[in-house]
């Protein structure tokens, strides 16, 4: 059996949901946040594999961009939590229900 | 060989997302998002991509898992239980993964995807004649966006006085 483009496409729908199921599972904030980095890194999985098995670069380039945008974004999420846990004393989602009231 | 380390590094990988999802202590469960990440970047040398796995160690690894780490302990977080599941939550993830099966039957069954990787390796010069000719806008854009994030963390970790009336 040879290694083809199918599973790797598998492997990242497996990642991705994997990163779902923890985004609907977990309570804490930045787990949650882990999460979500999960299922950009399954993106950039898919784009690496389709990229190599078509014989072009432009995937491995958008790959370059998807990791800046992580970063940015871990950046700015973070410190969004740290202020929110200034403000309330938690990062428990269920305990962050103040727009609910 | 490539097979067994293909299986090797999807176990690392998978098994390192599950436990990220399913531990209850966030330290550890940044610490297999480690684990994980270092299977993708094996993924990535399989794929001829060595260069991206490595700047994917030292942007995950190196800088967001430290600085996911440096939060976790900057914070208090008691491990807590997972969120318990209401009846829509499970319709909606059992339809969810029913469809992602689906898709995912369907593109093994009828895509006609190509078999085997023609091109050469990309070398370093590729990716920077790609990145400064064909993918100069964005380069610039992104380069923007970093600089508004940076803008951004620096306002949001401010400390802004309470107004007058408040209590």
């Amino acid at each position: 059996m040879t290694i083809g483009l199918d599973h790797y496409l598998l492997l990242s729908a497996v990642l991705f949901a994997l990163g779902f199921l923890g985004v609907l599972l977990r309570k804490n904030t930045l787990v949650i946040y882990m999460c979500l980095e999960l299922m950009l890194i399954a993106s950039t999985v898919a784009l690496v594999a389709f990229s190599h098995f078509n014989g072009t670069f432009d995937g491995n380039v958008f790959v370059f961009f998807i990791l800046t945008i992580a970063a940015a974004e871990v950046a700015v999420g973070l410190a969004i939590i740290v202020a929110l846990f200034r403000q309330r004393h938690t990062v428990q989602v269920e305990e962050l229900n103040q727009l609910k009231h | 060989m490539g097979n067994l380390l293909f299986l090797i590094f999807t176990f690392l990988t998978l098994g390192g997302a599950a436990l990220v999802v399913v531990n209850k202590n966030a330290v550890n469960a940044a610490m297999f998002l480690l684990v994980s990440l270092v299977g993708v970047a094996g993924l990535f040398v399989l794929l001829d991509a060595a260069l991206l796995a490595f700047v994917l160690l030292l942007v995950y690894a190196g800088a967001v898992v430290a600085l996911f780490l440096f939060i976790i302990m900057l914070l208090d977080t008691r491990p807590a239980a997972l969120k318990a599941f209401t009846r829509p939550t499970i319709v909606a993830a059992a339809l969810g993964g029913l469809l992602l099966a689906a898709g995912v039957v369907m593109l093994h069954r009828h895509a006609e995807l190509p078999a085997a990787a023609p091109a050469a390796t990309p070398s370093l010069r590729d990716y920077a004649a790609m990145l400064f000719t064909t993918y100069l806008l964005p380069v610039q854009v992104v380069g923007f966006l970093l600089l508004a994030a940076m803008l951004g963390v620096i306002v949001l970790s401010k400390k802004f006085a309470p107004p007058e009336d408040a209590p």
